[in-house]
């Protein structure tokens, strides 16, 4: 069994390349138990990659990998025992309705028929799938299969679950319920691991966070910490007419640090009140002020030219 | 290559009872299709073809007939079975990717579709069976040896079928597999007539197949007091063993290079 006191997952110059493209590039990084980590990137960052190679789905090319004590990828069949994917393309059976699909997916662990029937009322409530559980899963929107593709994973009882972009494509009210359930699993303990393009999501669950650019990680932390690091704690959005005229003028005495994305103007900084006096001076200009977070971190790392490859 | 002593904790088997539940929901669509075609085959050229051929190497043409029908059955299900099927499940529904993240393995579900696609033949081996008693072309109860052996060349044949699998990108590339080497099979290999027949040269590359090997085994089985000589057994069940073997261990090859990038 895997020692308590050892990390959940620790990774030790954890490398994947295809030819010479390098596509996980030596990373390091630990997961405590009962721990949320998220890892953020742009599109083809290597998030994707990473998880594959927690799960032993794909050979690193270089590196130690060790997931709830097991060795991997050597180890990696005995260890899955203990894990739930869910992946990036929900991959539910669609020749089977709900229950079938948990009772089924149970079977591929092994479990007994008596253990598999005794969960699966369970995961129903928790999917809140109870109206549908004899529905075939062709049937069910994409918030309710993205619910049935978490709760499938509950079906083994699992130490640790990973999750590739659990909320992509998801409209507002299914993402708040995909989320909710996450703190669910995490209050019981479990382990969780996810890749998500919401911050202020990560922010909110995640006690750790990995940034991750072209196969590297860029910086690891808890959230906070992340943005005290690298963010001022005020950020003043400002758009408008003649903005760079207002800037040259009166912005640049209050020696902020700002930059200009698209038609707005971030401003940076510890003391803003006088610099929003001057601001409410201004009717022409109108500006959003509020607490740095998680995407100014994200976008200060990683850039902010857009990427959709 | 073959891992032994994984496939001996019988985890594959899930994923055959999952194959077989999905069967069950269909199961009225499938016998149909098993019993319905044998049937008209056998009646049309059975009877049509008998009518002028009568005996051949001393069996009564119907029996023939039955005999090699039978075991191109076996090879056709088999390998639409591991590839059409099978293909679907991996590379459309992703099923495979759902089965690989819990404790199965590639060579699991490998495995799994393998027996799977042999005992969906041998579904067809029965329904045949029987249609071809109830029309007197089998004449012995000895057949039941027959189950085994057609059992052993549907996992020949779907693991022939699996290597296709492995390396294709859509379902095209198996009509290839299809017109270059199953259809000939079919043809050559003793279903319709015998294979002594053929000119000696044709006859030396049919004597490599496995279709030719798994009729001469099972011919002989539908007709009473005759039994393919012991030695003879060996040679043909040794061909297709070794066909088995072979595929699939490069088809486990391939899929792990496949799915394991
Ligand atoms: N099997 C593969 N062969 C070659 N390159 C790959 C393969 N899988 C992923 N890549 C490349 O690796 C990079 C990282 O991909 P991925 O891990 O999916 O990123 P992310 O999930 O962060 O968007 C991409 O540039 C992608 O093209
Ligand atoms: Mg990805």
């Amino acid at each position: 069994m895997p020692d308590i006191k050892k990390p959940i997952i620790s990774a030790h110059q954890l490398t994947k390349q295809y030819g010479n493209n390098t596509v996980v590039n030596s990373i390091d990084f630990c997961v405590q138990q009962g721990s949320c980590c998220g890892i953020l990137g742009p599109n083809g960052a290597g998030k994707t990659t990473t998880l594959r190679m927690l799960m032993g789905h794909v050979l690193p090319s270089k590196g130690q990998l060790s997931v709830l004590g097991w060795n991997i990828p050597e180890q990696a069949r005995a260890m899955r025992q203990y894990a739930g994917i869910v992946p990036q393309q929900d991959n539910l059976d669609p020749d089977f309705s709900v229950t079938q699909n948990l009772s089924v997916y149970g079977q591929y662990f092994g479990l007994s028929a008596a253990e598999i029937q005794e969960r699966i009322p369970k995961i129903l409530a928790f999917s809140a799938l109870e109206q549908k559980a004899d529905a075939r899963v062709t049937t069910l929107s994409g918030g309710m299969q993205r619910r049935l593709s978490l709760g499938r994973t509950l079906i083994n009882d699992p130490q640790l679950i990973v999750l590739d972009e659990p909320t992509t494509g998801l409209d507002p009210q299914a993402r708040q319920l995909i989320w909710q359930r996450l703190r669910q699993l995490k209050n019981q303990g479990l382990t969780l691991v996810l890749t998500t393009h919401y911050m202020e999501e990560a922010e909110r669950l995640c006690d750790d966070i990995i940034i991750m650019d072209q196969g590297c990680i860029l910086e690891q932390g808890a959230p906070r910490e992340l943005i005290e690091r690298h963010i001022p704690p005020n950020v003043v959005e400002v758009h408008g007419v003649d903005l760079e005229l207002w800037h040259q003028d009166v912005a640049a005495q209050f020696e902020l640090h700002s930059e200009t994305i698209g038609d707005t103007r971030f401003y940076y900084g510890y003391e803003v009140a006088p610099f929003l006096q001057a601001l409410n001076d201004n009717p022409e200009l109108r500006y959003l002020h509020r607490p740095a977070n998680l995407e100014d971190v994200f976008l200060k790392l990683t850039g902010r030219d857009l990427r959709d490859d | 290559m073959i891992n032994i002593t994984e496939l001996l904790q019988f985890r594959w088997i899930a994923v055959w009872q999952r194959h077989f539940q999905v069967w069950l929901k269909q199961i009225g669509a499938a016998l149909i299709g098993n019993f319905g075609e044998p049937t008209l085959v056998l009646l049309a050229l059975g009877y049509g073809l008998g009518h002028f051929v009568g005996t051949i190497e001393g069996i009564p043409y119907l029996t023939f007939l039955a005999s090699g029908m039978v075991c191109s059955s076996v090879m056709h299900t088999s390998s639409f079975e591991a590839q059409y099927s099978a293909f679907t499940r991996m590379n459309v529904q992703f099923t495979w990717q759902g089965m690989l993240a819990t404790p199965l393995d590639v060579q699991d579900i490998v495995f799994g579709e393998i027996i799977w696609a042999a005992s969906k033949s041998l579904v067809t081996v029965m329904a045949i069976f029987i249609v071809a008693a109830g029309i007197g072309a089998i004449l012995t109860w000895k057949v039941m040896l027959a189950l085994p052996v057609l059992f052993l060349a549907g996992v020949c044949f779907a693991s022939m079928a699996m290597i296709m699998t492995a390396l294709a990108k859509g379902y095209d590339f198996f009509l290839y597999y299809h017109a270059l080497l199953l259809s000939p099979m079919m043809l050559l290999s003793g279903v319709f007539f015998p294979v002594s027949q053929m000119p000696e040269l044709i006859q030396h590359f049919v004597w490599m197949l496995p279709l030719t090997h798994t009729i001469a085994l099972t011919r002989p089985l539908l007709v009473e007091n005759t039994l393919p000589d012991l030695s003879a057994i060996a040679l043909h069940l040794g061909v297709i063993l070794s066909y088995a073997i072979v595929c699939l261990s490069v088809a486990l090859k391939l899929l792990r290079r496949r799915l394991y990038q």
